[in-house]
């Protein structure tokens, strides 16, 4: 299909290691690998590698190596392989040149240019292996003040409480719908969440019927403006409730199941006809302001009769503090942010690396919006997009959000390379296709595991950190950035951070 | 709380000064059998859905909502077991917005106008308007039915779905707005054009636009550019025809008319032209 396009990777062999097992040929997708039996020899189709590195990995003798091919082009720095390239896949197509997973372009990633501090002297740090250290976080709205009132010794809480959602460590999988990611990928996510005590996130596809009793308990589910699968069955399953309003890796546009993803199992589960194309439209149309958004917020609190928390999910833009504080005022009791440096099954992309703003800056300036006007007890604020480490996760919270939705690093510890291509479903790690031949390489019980793994390090990796803090809940941490410093930032960055320089 | 807070306050329109539910059921409703008579004059949203479900609750399966203005949500919060219990529900005067927001087998039927969101991602049972309903009516709806006395609004029947034996039904029987079955991905939307003076076109324009499933059958005339792209003509086979039949009698059954007369002007079934109307836009 492009014929003057160079290929992105070399793809080398040691001739004197391989065995000829043919591993490496039955793995790919992409068919780069081709064995004839008669030459005895391999033939390589390097133009449609991408990268993912899944032969390297399996090849029993390690004779395999994938690697970048450098630009043969003539070096320019503005003109650089990738624009030229899909220059060229422009012209041969007319079409929209698609990507997947998060922005892979150097804008600045504010955790790395933030430092946390540690106890010296005057407060001593805490050892979280020996002393009590609270993780646990409630998600939902918190009552302006608590009414205490006391009759005849005993002691009543008279304040209205609101729905909310224990979750014993601070990190909840990200929004992947069923459909994008495999039912292999899925299910590992929700059985993780389960066992960790965490939540995960069906994302717009819906939750299988099946799986509702085991796992309704510590799902989120979305209603997004394709309402795919929305029904009172599905709302009052669930634990959250979240309506989609924009995704970090392409705000504003909607999305777009491709017809042949649409399979007889997603089509049951999203409530649409087999083979057509899901499409969500970009604009939830019964939304088109604030007000509007409160309707649906108090739709889905009717459906579900006031019992959940109803999270709305929005992609930092320009404003965002603004937009959020319409959100808290609507009557949503989570705001989830989704910076630009979020993932994606499928994006256009222009849009994913030029449209959005750093999840960092957003999550700071609604934090400290919703504190001026006196209303951050009234919402949660989850942070998503980009969210790489445990570190990241703990900053995060010292910047004001209440817990933090993990997505790509999820992907990552399931087995996912970050090769981009997830909008082909030729994912050969399973994860982010539809073809049985691929998803069956996910074995749910081991994937799930190595998913509780991860939970379990970051979580005593930020019980460590805190410790060092002198801090021992989460909730001390929460929003206080006397605990950040910045380095090598601008004035105007540290201002909308709120955090002093390093050495302040 | 601070200057800020002062100025410009966090009202909550909804949730503020409710008043309790067994109050309001004690002083509100008049049961008789399982018939309940429900003055809503003045109630709250959410007052009034509480006395609904409390209603239901105790046991009443027949209610009429007397002085209705403008109360959203009706029939929303009526998830209740056993599904089998179906419910009669009257509403007189004007129900607001999301009347019938993923209702649930119910059945619902308007002495009046109704606002916005009329069917929002219904799922069963049905709902009659005796007057108009505004825009995004039967969004997302993905079963049951719908009948429109007069005209709808903007974006109606916006992202209809289907899927196997469950197919949404939507007729209404006056004209449209724009961007009527916009994204739709299946069911039926019947329009009728009965209010339209002879020769004179619906009011809609971008109809079917993004259309990947689903049939809009269309009473009256209409001009090629009122067409969304995405969608083709075609006179109604003996299948269609059976359909707009059927549904037809029902909406006089409902409202009144002569079945016979409306069905003997021609009909025109709109149907989008691919079920993947955007599949060759991406360069993979």
């Amino acid at each position: 299909m492009y014929d003057c396009l160079l290929p992105e990777f070399v793809v080398e062999r040691r001739e004197d290691s391989c065995i000829r097992c043919r591993v490496c040929e039955r793995q790919c997708a992409n068919e780069v690998h081709l064995y004839d039996t008669e030459l005895d020899r391999f033939f390589l189709s390097e133009k449609d590698c991408v990268g993912c590195q899944r032969c390297v990995a399996l090849c029993p003798t390690g004779a395999l190596y994938v690697h970048p091919r450098q630009a043969d082009y003539r070096p320019n720095s503005s003109w650089t392989r990738d624009k030229m390239q899909n220059l060229k896949k422009q012209a041969a197509t007319g079409g929209v040149v698609l990507t997947g997973s998060g922005n892979d372009k150097p804008i600045r990633v504010y955790w790395d240019h933030l430092l946390l501090n540690a106890s010296q002297v005057t407060n001593p740090s805490i050892d979280p292996l020996r002393e009590p250290m609270e993780l646990q976080t409630f998600l939902g709205r918190k009552p302006d003040t608590l009414k205490i009132e006391i009759s005849a010794g005993k002691a009543k809480l008279a304040s209205e409480m609101f729905p909310n959602v224990p979750v014993q460590i601070p990190l909840v999988f990200s929004a992947m719908s069923l459909g994008a990611i495999s039912y292999q990928a899925f299910k590992s996510l929700a059985m993780a969440a389960k066992e960790a005590g965490v939540l995960f996130n069906t994302g717009e596809g819906g939750l299988p019927v099946e799986m509702r009793d085991e796992y309704a308990d510590c799902a989120i589910v979305q209603c997004a403006s394709g309402r795919f699968g929305v029904d009172l069955d599905y709302l009052n399953s669930a634990r959250i409730i979240e309506i989609k309003i924009g995704q970090g890796a392409k705000p504003g546009i909607g999305g777009h199941l491709p017809g042949e993803k649409v399979s007889d199992y997603i089509a049951q589960t999203r409530m649409i006809p087999l083979g057509t194309d899901a499409l969500s439209p970009a604009p939830q149309h019964d939304i088109y302001s604030i007000e509007d958004l409160s309707m649906l917020i108090y739709a889905l609190k009717e459906a579900t009769n006031y019992t959940k928390p109803v999270s709305v999910k929005i992609a930092a833009v320009h404003n965002v503090a603004a937009i959020a504080s319409g959100i808290v005022r609507a009557g949503a009791d989570i705001v989830a942010i989704d910076g630009i440096r979020g993932g994606t099954g499928a994006a256009p992309l222009a849009t994913r690396d030029n449209v959005g703003i750093p999840l960092e800056l957003a999550l700071a300036a609604v934090d400290k919006r919703l504190r001026d006007e006196g209303i951050r007890n009234r919402c949660s604020v989850m942070a998503a997009g980009g969210i790489r480490s445990s570190a990241d996760a703990i900053k995060a919270i010292a910047l004001g959000a209440d817990g933090v939705y993990i997505g790509t690093a999820a992907l990552v510890a399931m087995g996912c390379t970050l090769c981009h291509k997830c909008y082909t479903g030729r994912c050969n790690w399973g994860i982010c296709t539809q073809d049985p031949y691929l998803t069956k390489r996910l074995n749910t019980e081991l994937t799930s595991q190595k998913l509780v793994n991860l939970l379990r390090s970051w979580s005593h990796e930020i019980q460590e950190m805190l410790g060092g803090l002198g801090v021992n809940a989460i909730e001390s941490l929460r929003g206080n950035h006397e605990h950040l410093r910045g380095v090598g930032l601008e004035e105007w960055e540290l201002n909308i951070l709120g955090v002093k320089g390093a050495g302040e | 709380m601070n200057g800020f807070n002062v100025k410009f306050g966090f009202r909550d329109n909804f949730l503020d000064n409710l008043q309790p539910v067994d109050f309001l059921y004690h002083t509100r409703v008049s049961t008789n059998g399982c018939c309940a008579t429900i003055n809503a004059l003045g109630l709250k949203h959410k007052e009034l859905n509480d006395l609904l479900r409390e209603t239901v609750l105790q046991g009443s399966t027949e209610l009429v909502i007397n002085n209705v203005f403008g109360q959203r949500y009706i029939g929303t919060r009526l998830f209740l077991p056993p599904e089998a219990n179906k419910l009669h529900i009257e509403v007189n005067k004007f129900p607001g917005n999301d009347l019938g927001a993923f209702l649930n087998g119910h059945q619902i039927i308007v002495h009046g106008n109704a606002q916005d969101g009329v069917g929002n991602t219904m799922n069963s049972g049905e709902i009659i308007v005796h007057g108009r309903a505004g825009d995004v009516t039967a969004m997302s709806m993905r079963g049951g039915k719908i009948f429109i006395r007069d005209n709808v609004g903007y974006r109606t029947a916006i992202h209809m779905k289907e899927y196997r034996e469950k197919v949404p039904v939507l007729v209404v029987g006056g004209t449209a707005q724009d961007f009527l079955g916009e994204y739709m991905a299946g069911g039926i939307v019947l329009l009728l054009g009965l209010n339209l003076r002879q020769g004179e076109p619906h009011r809609a324009s971008y109809i079917g636009t993004g259309m990947h499933g689903g049939v809009i059958y269309l009473r009256g005339c209409l001009a090629e550019h009122q067409l969304g792209k995405e969608v083709g003509v075609f006179p109604p086979d003996d299948r269609d025809k059976a359909n707009i039949d059927r549904y037809v009698r029902e909406y006089c059954n409902h409202f009144g008319g002569n079945p016979d007369q409306i069905l003997n002007e021609r009909f025109q079934k709109l149907v989008p032209v691919s079920l993947r109307p955007y599949g060759q836009i991406y360069a993979y």
